[in-house]
């Protein structure tokens, strides 16, 4: 689909990073803060941030329930704390997440800020085209324990899987807008209205 | 792999965008700021009203306090040192807070230095009253700038002040020929490279937030509006009537910033706003924005 137009979860968090991204790799994007945003949105990313004060924004704005419907239907892509509103379990969140993903997630569990870290992972050759692999960034990042029967594993680090597919939701556990490569965003809006 | 490089400490400060970090004392308080809506908590002793009205030295918190904050939140936890206390910034490091403000509402260790924060793990945010104080603080290894503003004092003013400041002069760095960027790099007393990549880019290198007298809904909208990309609120919450309230009302104006009628029903029925105080009733020696440079 040429120039798909792309939703950004815009309550809180890295949505600049995102947006840039996405706009050299060829979308039109618009920031979602109200349930009229997502109107006509071909796709969404739910981006990195706080996840506590993107689920209390969520519910003080009405967003809950329409966005859910969005996610249940259109693509997603959710990196770092959009893959702890997607997944079905998480750790100590005090709020109900959309529920969507049947992984269990810890949030922050690599350890605190001093222990973010990045390392080179392998992709599958249709994600990169079989060149070198990609520089992954996390932040306070939150770890897959559990991933469920539907769940495909995109990629690993540390042993551990940092990338999942479901269906129509793609979710990251790292930052591919804080690297400035832009293979993943690629890839993922070229598989758009596929 | 690597570790917390500067990538890592300029990507935490890429998530804290469009929230509020806040102010707070004990694990209660922290508690009801991450109800709220808070993206990260400062964890301090005294709130800056608090240690303006006490005068004396104000340090590093206590690591006990620090770690009860740890221990009741899951947003990160940032921690003051002050000005150029490399001892202060290890013990901190050491604490795994998650960001450390080198900051002017404690009491100067170093009148001539800043802290060189490249060596550390532990990102650092510095405050700065205009582009040449942010350019410094930047290359000394800052991953987040904030304005000063003043702080304790629930007045919007110098804040406004020091953010356009901020805000005017990349503008006319952007419209400098590149023949007289050493030049002007020597006015505002800031490393050339950076003043280069700022005037090429049109922003700073790394996020530009803003400190230093928010005490509403409306004063976070207006921050917002002139460009910072996420606000601190120390005082103005938990010297507010109704702190719980109050932190989500400015939680919910930074995010809403733009819609105006929504900004006007966050707004409506929080009782009272911290009391305040107006520039001019400060001495001149109690002023906190002029410690660093």
């Amino acid at each position: 689909m040429p120039n798909p137009r792309i939703g950004i979860l815009a309550l809180q968090g890295d949505v600049e990073k995102h947006r840039a991204a996405l706009e050299r790799a060829g979308a039109t994007v618009r920031e979602v803060r109200a349930p009229a945003d997502l109107d006509g949105l071909d796709g969404i990313v739910l981006p990195g941030g706080e996840s506590t004060t993107m689920s209390r924004l969520l519910r003080t704005g009405g967003l809950f329930e329409p966005l859910r419907a969005f996610l249940a239907a259109k693509p997603v892509l959710a990196t770092c704390a959009g893959l702890i509103l997607l997944a079905k379990n998480v750790d100590r969140l005090p709020y109900e997440t959309f529920g969507l993903l049947d992984i269990t997630a810890h949030r922050n569990a690599w350890g605190r800020q001093v222990w973010s870290f990045q390392e080179e992972i392998a992709w599958p050759h249709s994600v990169n085209g079989g060149r070198s692999p990609f520089k992954a960034i996390f932040i306070r990042a939150p770890r897959i324990l559990r991933v469920g029967e539907g769940v495909e594993v995109l990629a690993g680090c540390r042993g551990e899987p940092v990338a999942v597919r479901q269906g129509n939701l793609v979710a990251l556990a790292f930052h591919p807008e804080l690297s400035g490569d832009d293979r993943i965003q690629r890839w993922w809006l070229a598989g758009i209205g596929r | 792999m690597k570790v917390s490089t500067f990538e890592e400490k300029v990507g935490l400060a890429e998530m804290l965008k469009g929230g509020v970090i806040m102010d707070v004392t004990t694990a209660e308080q922290a508690t009801i700021a991450q109800d709220a809506g808070a993206v990260a908590v400062m964890a301090l002793e005294r709130i800056p009203a608090d240690i303006r009205a006490d005068g004396g030295i104000a340090r590093m918190s206590d690591p006990e306090k620090i770690k009860e904050i740890q221990a009741a939140v899951s947003i990160p936890v940032m921690a003051k040192c002050r000005i150029g206390h490399i001892g202060e910034a290890r013990i901190l490091e050491a604490l795994e807070v998650d960001f450390i403000d080198e900051s002017e509402v404690l009491t100067p260790a170093d009148e001539a230095n800043h802290i060189w924060k490249h060596p550390f793990k532990v990102p650092f945010v510095c405050g700065c009253r205009d582009l040449g104080e942010a350019l410094r603080r930047i290359g000394e290894g800052a991953a987040m700038i904030r304005t000063k503003g003043e702080a304790g004092t629930g007045n919007i003013v110098e804040a406004v002040r020091h953010l356009r400041a901020v805000v005017g002069g990349i503008r006319r760095l952007t419209q400098l020929d590149p023949g007289e960027l050493m030049a002007e790099a020597k006015k505002l007393g800031a490393p050339f490279e950076i003043v280069k990549r700022v005037a090429e880019t049109g922003r700073l290198p790394v996020p530009n937030f803003s400190a230093g007298g928010v005490a509403t809904p409306a004063d976070a909208a207006l921050m917002r509006e002139l460009g910072a990309e996420a606000v601190f609120v120390g005082s103005g919450i938990f010297k507010s009537s109704d702190p719980g309230r109050m932190a989500k009302a400015i939680v919910e104006a930074v995010t809403h910033w733009e819609d105006a009628d929504r900004l006007a029903k966050i707004s409506a029925g929080l009782g009272r706003a911290m009391k305040g105080l107006d520039m001019a009733e400060i001495p001149e020696e109690q002023i906190l924005q002029t410690r660093g440079w």
